[in-house]
């Protein structure tokens, strides 16, 4: 078993991308993923990890840069926050497309305006359709074990592609939590060399992002939903070597105390281990409750949420983005949606809160099990609301 | 190889990268063009000013050694009209 010792996740992650001995690191320092890039630095500049680090102009200039190192077959590696993510949108379409396996932690944060550093996920939202893989940790154990297996993923040959490992801005990168490491030698034997089977190579001349007229770029863009699609198998099949190396297991959608359970939670990241404590002094008063959290974003886990969901009457979204103007936030929507056709499904109720780093408490998630209680007996519309706002 | 028309999703390369340098060459730009350049090779010095400013890089010597564009890439801009020193080229427009 590994070392468990105190460590800031931010740290973890650094530490998991030396373990995976990354050879370029391309990045720009945004609050709160600051900690992340500023070690890997600093191991760089002490000679502790025998890679490059490339200090860019910007998160535009990170990605970028991220591309062409890939493109040469060296396993890259890069992390950004909130405003930095949008920043480098346009190339993380190019990342996908190209199929360069890159890893990218992000450290989940608001969007702008106003300016607001704090904890949100608004900006893994705003790029849900750039074709990349997206992971969610809950904390920051999970941190540490998504960056390893993020590479691992991404590199397999049915796969590709490259992963984001998002975990919420100071909820979880700010904070020292007891983490296990993983051991070298275990890494080693998890996280085979990556080859790249086109590389840029002077010798074998290639062409990437070429460009494709209208009579050809809808082909390229079934082949990318192929793949992404089928990328889930090869993400589960990770998961269980993961667990055989490193003992912990992870799944597309995590089930908590849902046996039996009536009116479930369904949260994504650091609201889990709140929601979890909400749940436990429910079920201690005699509540059928319990909590889904969704760890897959992208793709989209559809058969395990049907599955999860079969025996539920209600089910709560629970978001922390808000889609302006839209049907509540992305998850509730995607949920909604994902279940539409299904002939026996639960109410599906969404809210939205803790935005720019609002803290949601225990007794908020209990308020929320308890008002759909009621709202199932007034028999009120199934649609979303804003939680925690004054006025 | 199959042409782009025939091309299926699943006849991509990873990331439909091209691994034949120089194929951009198979691609018909000569399409785009709604007219076409004509000479009066009789003025033609050869000094090949008209080829260096083609964006296309579409004009070579012939084989007396007057520079003409290749039509299968020409899009037809007529900047080598413009550049010609001598007058050599003027532009027709071309029907379907």
């Amino acid at each position: 078993m590994g070392k468990k010792i105190g460590i800031e996740v931010s740290l973890a992650i650094s530490e998991a991308a030396k373990q995976a001995n990354v050879d370029v690191v391309a990045a720009y320092p945004i609050t709160p993923q600051t900690h992340i890039v500023e070690k890997l630095a600093e191991m760089v500049a002490n000679g502790e990890l025998d890679a490059e680090y490339i200090p860019v102009e910007s998160e535009h200039s990170a990605m970028s840069a991220c591309l062409g190192s890939s493109a040469t077959g060296a396993r890259t590696f890069t992390a950004t926050a909130g405003q930095g993510l949008e920043l480098m949108h346009e190339v993380l379409y190019v990342a996908s497309a190209m199929r360069l396996p890159i890893v990218m932690a992000v450290a989940n944060r608001a969007l702008s305006a106003p300016l607001n550093v704090w904890g949100d996920q608004s900006d893994m939202m705003a790029v849900r359709d750039t074709g990349w893989i997206q992971v969610i940790c809950e904390n920051g154990q999970e941190a540490l074990d998504s960056t390893m297996f993020a590479f691992r993923i991404a590199e397999d040959k049915r796969v590709l592609l490259p992963v984001m490992v998002h975990c919420d801005g100071f909820y979880l990168t700010h904070v020292v939590e007891p983490i296990e490491m993983l051991e070298q030698e275990k890494v080693d034997k998890f996280l085979p060399p990556f080859v790249y089977p086109l590389p840029l190579n002077v010798e074998k001349p290639v062409t990437m992002g070429a460009f494709a007229p209208p009579i050809i770029y809808s082909e390229t863009r079934k082949a990318q939903e192929v793949v992404l699609r089928n990328s889930k198998d090869v993400i589960l099949e990770v998961w269980d070597e993961f667990a055989k190396i490193f003992g912990r297991k992870y799944h597309a959608i995590e089930k908590y105390r849902i046996e039996g359970a009536k009116t479930v939670l369904l949260t994504l990241g650091s609201f889990g281990e709140t929601a979890m404590v909400a749940v436990d002094n429910l079920r201690a008063q005699g509540k059928d409750v319990g909590l889904l959290k969704l760890r897959l974003w992208r793709p989209f886990p559809f058969e395990e949420l049907k599955e999860a969901v079969k025996d539920i009457e209600n089910l709560i979204v629970v978001d922390r983005c808000l889609s302006t103007g839209g049907p509540g936030g992305p998850a509730y929507s995607e949920v909604r949606s994902a279940l539409y056709g299904e002939p026996v499904k639960p109410r599906i109720y969404g809210y939205v809160g803790g935005l720019g780093g609002r803290d949601v408490m225990v007794s908020e998630f209990e308020n929320l099990l308890k008002q759909v209680e009621e709202k199932v007996k007034t028999g009120s519309p199934q649609e979303f609301e804003l939680f925690g706002v004054r006025g | 190889m199959k042409s782009d028309a025939e091309m299926t999703w699943q006849d991509f390369e990873i990331g439909c990268i091209v691994t034949e340098p120089g194929s951009a060459r198979a691609y018909r730009t000569g399409d785009w063009r709604s007219s076409a350049p004509r000479y009066h090779f009789e003025y033609c010095i050869k000094c090949g000013n008209c080829a260096l400013y083609c964006p296309e890089g579409c004009i070579r010597p012939n084989a007396e050694g007057h520079y003409e564009a290749d039509l299968y890439h020409c899009k037809g801009c007529g900047i080598c009209t413009h550049e010609c020193p001598t007058g050599v080229i003027y532009m027709v427009e071309e029907e379907e």
